[in-house]
């Protein structure tokens, strides 16, 4: 961890606008979740499916996909990536303090506020907002790892993000049910499934399968990442 | 004392080499790398940053290769072309911030002083958008002063700059080369790089064209046969003239054009022969331009001359 890379990483990260869509988004899950409460009352089936899909199946993906990205993409957009690089720091020191700067994000902008929501709809019942909390921890992780490499190779990051996390997570999900295994999100519902009463959460994955792949993809991909960035070459403008 | 050597060092991108076997090795003082558009000098700023590896060949400092060498960026001061630095900070929060990523003992004191080099004390606390470009660029200098390296790399500094900010930087290069610095900088116009370095490399399509001290390569520049077109109110009796001094090498007469197409081969001696040689035969001179000045064919010249 260096403070320095923290402190601009995370200035870049919520300065100007970015910052106030990073809150505007949780801000909209916690208003729903009152209005929906209010109308509905407690309801265990209306807030599995309101944390499950925009917590943990909307919220968190954009974000990590928002902070994963938006940690480094721009800085090796713009070139101003230099001033991290022609000093004498590693390159997995730079990598890893990017990665708990947008880790940091999804844990104040996504974990947090999707286990405020669990409480607002559903109280402490069947631990489902601890479950879905925890679960939105875990994936905010995964999804922060896979976005940070995704933003180190590709100067298209976010739409490869996007058709990840909406594509794949969402559309094939649904169809091939074996796309399921291969999803960050239905890694962090088995987390979630155990967690709160059995029977409350449905995942496609079990533990067993889910914390395997969690760790290996985060680290995978943050290994990858020191690689690349390690390897990151100037290209002229032109 | 640093010296950046290149051995044999060539770069290709796909199929195109951007960069073709070129040896040079740089030394203590300022050298200017000279070049047109695309000849390859930031690629080659690049790899002595190690920020690109050599297709074939090595980029050393002090006999150790630049590539994927952190401990390098100890030495080296980049001052890179592009203009992006963290613009929503100010520029001592953006001197500061390099400082610690130096991993100084006292980043506050070290900021301080790179910004007083650079005389951008009085602006340091504004944000850097708001800079002019030619304060930024004294910003990015600061920033690659900030740990005091042997070596410092910038490439095209001058670019956008007005004649004021470009004779302060001059100024400024010029005393880190004799206090015993290697700095190199790029530069694609002659009287820039002639103003500044004493020793001057020149790359033309990637390739080494030139390499001496300024006086030698203005020498080079200036004696290469330059092409004139010029009218007049009698063209024949003016090449007749012409001709005989030692200076023309040829004359040709161009109907439709109707104009002389002159190829002088003693740059001073023909500048001052037309005038006098017209003068004294009475005739007048409606054009006298070089037909060849543009650079790129000055450049191109010293490539075949090479």
């Amino acid at each position: 961890m260096n403070l320095t890379v923290a402190r601009l990483t995370a200035r870049g990260l919520l300065g100007r606008r970015r910052g106030l869509m990073l809150l505007a988004v949780p801000a909209l899950l916690l208003l729903l979740s009152v209005v929906i409460r209010a109308a509905v009352g407690e309801d265990e089936s209306t807030t599995v499916k309101v944390l499950g899909e925009l917590g943990l199946g909307t919220l968190v993906p954009l974000l990590g996909l928002i902070a994963g990205t938006g940690a480094i993409g721009p800085e090796i957009d713009d070139g101003s990536i230099v001033y991290l690089l022609s000093k004498p720091q590693p390159r997995w020191k730079i990598i890893t303090t990017k990665l708990m700067v947008a880790v940091g994000c999804t844990v104040v902008f996504g974990a947090i506020p999707t286990y405020i929501a669990g409480v607002i709809l559903f109280g402490d019942f069947e631990n489902l907002a601890i479950a879905y909390g925890v679960a939105a921890l875990v994936a905010g992780i995964a999804y922060s790892a896979i976005f940070l490499l995704l933003g180190v190779v590709s100067r298209h990051a976010v739409v490869w993000g996007l058709c990840y996390s909406l594509i794949w997570e969402s559309v094939v999900g649904n169809f091939v049910s074996g796309a399921k295994t291969l999803s960050v999100q239905q890694w962090a519902l088995a987390l979630a499934r155990k967690i709160a009463e059995p029977g409350v959460v449905t995942s496609a994955v079990h533990l067993p399968t889910a914390v395997p792949l969690l760790i290996v993809v985060t680290i995978g991909a943050s290994v990858v990442a020191v690689m690349r960035l390690s390897r990151l070459t100037l290209a002229a403008e032109s | 004392m640093t010296t950046i050597s290149i051995d044999r060092v060539s770069r290709w991108f796909g199929n195109v080499v951007a960069v073709n076997d070129i040896s040079m090795a740089i030394g203590p003082g300022v050298t200017g790398l000279l070049g047109p558009n695309g000849a390859g000098k930031s690629t080659l700023i690049h790899m002595m940053s190690g920020f690109l590896p050599p297709s074939s060949g090595r980029v050393d400092i002090d006999g150790v290769p630049v590539w994927k060498n952190q401990g390098a960026y100890r030495q080296i001061g980049l001052v890179p072309e592009r203009e992006a630095m963290y613009d929503f900070l100010t520029g001592h929060e953006f001197v500061l911030a390099n400082a610690e990523l130096h991993g100084l003992a006292d980043p506050g004191a070290a900021a301080q002083r790179a910004l007083a080099t650079v005389e951008m004390e009085y602006a340091q606390d504004r944000k850097v958008t708001t800079y002019s470009k030619g304060m930024k660029q004294r910003v990015k200098m600061a920033s690659a002063l900030v740990h005091d390296p042997s070596v410092l790399l910038l490439d095209e500094p001058f670019n956008g700059m007005d004649p004021r900010q470009r004779m302060h930087l001059m100024e400024l290069l010029r005393r880190f080369g004799s206090d015993g610095r290697t700095v190199l900088f790029s530069s694609h116009i002659l009287e820039e790089v002639e103003q500044l370095a004493r020793h001057i490399e020149v790359v033309v399509a990637g390739r080494h064209a030139a390499s001496g001290d300024f006086h030698k390569i203005r020498r080079l520049m200036t004696d290469r046969p330059h092409r004139y077109l010029v009218r007049s109110s009698d063209d024949r009796a003016l090449a007749a003239a012409l001709i005989a001094d030692p200076s023309t090498a040829g004359i040709e007469l161009d109907w439709t054009e109707r104009a002389l197409r002159v190829q002088a081969i003693d740059f001073y001696r023909f500048t001052e022969l037309v005038p006098r040689v017209a003068k004294e035969a009475g005739i007048r001179l409606l054009t006298v331009s070089p037909a060849d000045e543009s650079l790129e064919s000055v450049f191109s010249y010293l490539v075949t001359s090479a």
